[in-house]
């Protein structure tokens, strides 16, 4: 039986413990708005490039020259998985949903026969991989002194994918983020980069004839890389507005429970203060009778 | 015949601008060129240089550096990988632009070479443009 000092001590951490979680859910909830905002803004963007690239993709696809990054190498032996997680933890399930993700796709890919290799972009999905997948590691993106998500981000690790891929290091890109849905539902998405798929659903960019300046292929190929980037950039926006929603839920169940814990300590602290008061009345009625 | 039509201009980070245009100037890779209402459909890329827009309410420059513009009877479009309004570009970024190119032209293999090269040009000779 805890003492009513102790009881009282207990309640007041869980008080305080509350404060930091609503706090936490606050801030979160601030940087959800902004990071949709981000998001949204993104969206014009990336939506034309898709629309341009896969009239363009459709329209060359086919042809032996087609640039590499959108036809491939032909091989899909060595797969580069790109894991884009959070820099903190704090968020729920989102680390794990995403590292789980690709740990099934990592085994699925080993037990075929092909080479893995990893590229981490967040601090925790790399905690998570490392022990039984730090050997595939080839290379790690800080973004923890970022403040806010720029293209340059983006443009940087689509950059150096694309060094690897024109080295040969690898034949098939895939990304892995968290889908933004709502504040409660992220969804861990698998999204292949390289070589390039579009969604083929608007037939928009198929249907008008357009005059191409310089050639088709010269256009694709430079739009490639800017197509990738955008990619990068669209799902690490998606990933920053789900990491602060996920925040915000798993805060809100914190504040919620640490709510409740109050609750009950207060009720166990009223008892048993009220069974120190009876008993001393009893000893002293017990006392006053026996005289 | 129309006398404006549709013009957006898009940044990955942000809409700048979604004005109805009379006239959009756009510097294209092969040359520049201006597009009109009902300018048969095109797709250009973009090289470093200024943009300019002549609508209702007047002239806006803005300096763009690469992307594409896509243009139909409808519109224009013009998708910049870096878009700024001509009066906030400050010495201090075209010269990081500059030096980013620059070290990009020297890395480059030989083929990519030329490209690279011209890349720096067009961005100094955007540079001068600006007056900065």
């Amino acid at each position: 039986m805890p003492s009513l000092k102790d009881l009282k001590n207990r309640i007041e951490s869980v008080k305080s413990t509350r404060k930091i979680t609503k706090a936490m859910q606050m801030v979160a909830a601030a940087k959800l708005r902004r990071a949709q905002e981000a998001a949204e803004s993104a969206r014009p963007y990336a939506e034309r490039m898709n629309a341009v690239m896969s009239g363009l993709a459709a329209s060359v696809g086919g042809s032996d020259s087609a640039p590499r990054l959108l036809a491939g190498t032909g091989g899909d032996q060595t797969h580069i998985l790109v894991v884009m997680t959070a820099e903190r933890g704090l968020c729920g399930g989102f680390n794990s949903s995403i590292v789980k993700l690709a740990r099934v796709k990592a085994a699925e890919l080993l037990k075929a026969g092909k080479t893995v290799k990893i590229l981490t972009v967040g601090k925790k999905g790399r905690e998570q991989l490392k022990r039984d997948l730090g050997s595939h590691f080839v290379a790690h993106v800080d973004l923890s002194e970022v403040k806010k998500l720029g293209y340059d981000n983006a443009q940087g690790i689509a950059r150096d994918l694309i060094h690897r891929f024109d080295a040969g290091e690898f034949d098939v890109a895939t990304i892995f983020f968290n889908r933004f849905e709502s504040v409660i539902s992220q969804i861990p998405t698998a999204q292949q980069v390289i070589p390039a798929k579009f969604d083929t659903e608007d037939g928009e960019g198929a249907s008008t004839l357009y005059d191409y300046e310089p050639s088709e292929e010269e256009i694709l190929a430079d739009l490639l890389p800017r197509g990738l980037a955008t990619q990068v950039f669209t799902a690490l926006l998606e990933n920053g507005a789900s990491e602060q929603g996920a925040r915000m839920s798993a805060m809100d169940n914190a504040t919620r429970n640490a709510g409740d814990m109050i609750d009950k300590l207060t009720i166990q602290f009223n008892r048993s203060r009220q069974a120190a008061i009876t008993n001393e009345l009893i000893e002293i009625i017990s006392g006053a009778e026996a005289l | 015949m129309a006398d404006t039509m549709q013009f957006d201009l898009v940044s990955p980070e942000r809409r700048l601008a979604s004005v109805q245009a009379r006239e959009v100037r756009i510097p294209g890779a092969d040359g520049d060129l201006t597009a009109m209402p009902d300018h048969s459909p095109l797709i250009t890329t973009l090289r470093p240089g200024i943009l300019t827009v002549v609508s209702a309410e007047g002239t806006t420059d803005y300096a763009v550096t690469g992307g594409f513009a896509e243009i139909s009877a409808a519109g224009a479009s013009v998708l910049a990988e870096r878009a700024m309004p001509k009066g906030e570009v400050t010495a201090a970024d075209m010269d990081g632009l500059i030096a980013d190119a620059t070290s990009e032209a020297g890395e480059a293999p030989a083929e990519g070479k030329d490209a690279a090269n011209k890349l720096v040009a067009d961005l100094q000779a955007l540079k001068a443009a600006l007056g900065l």
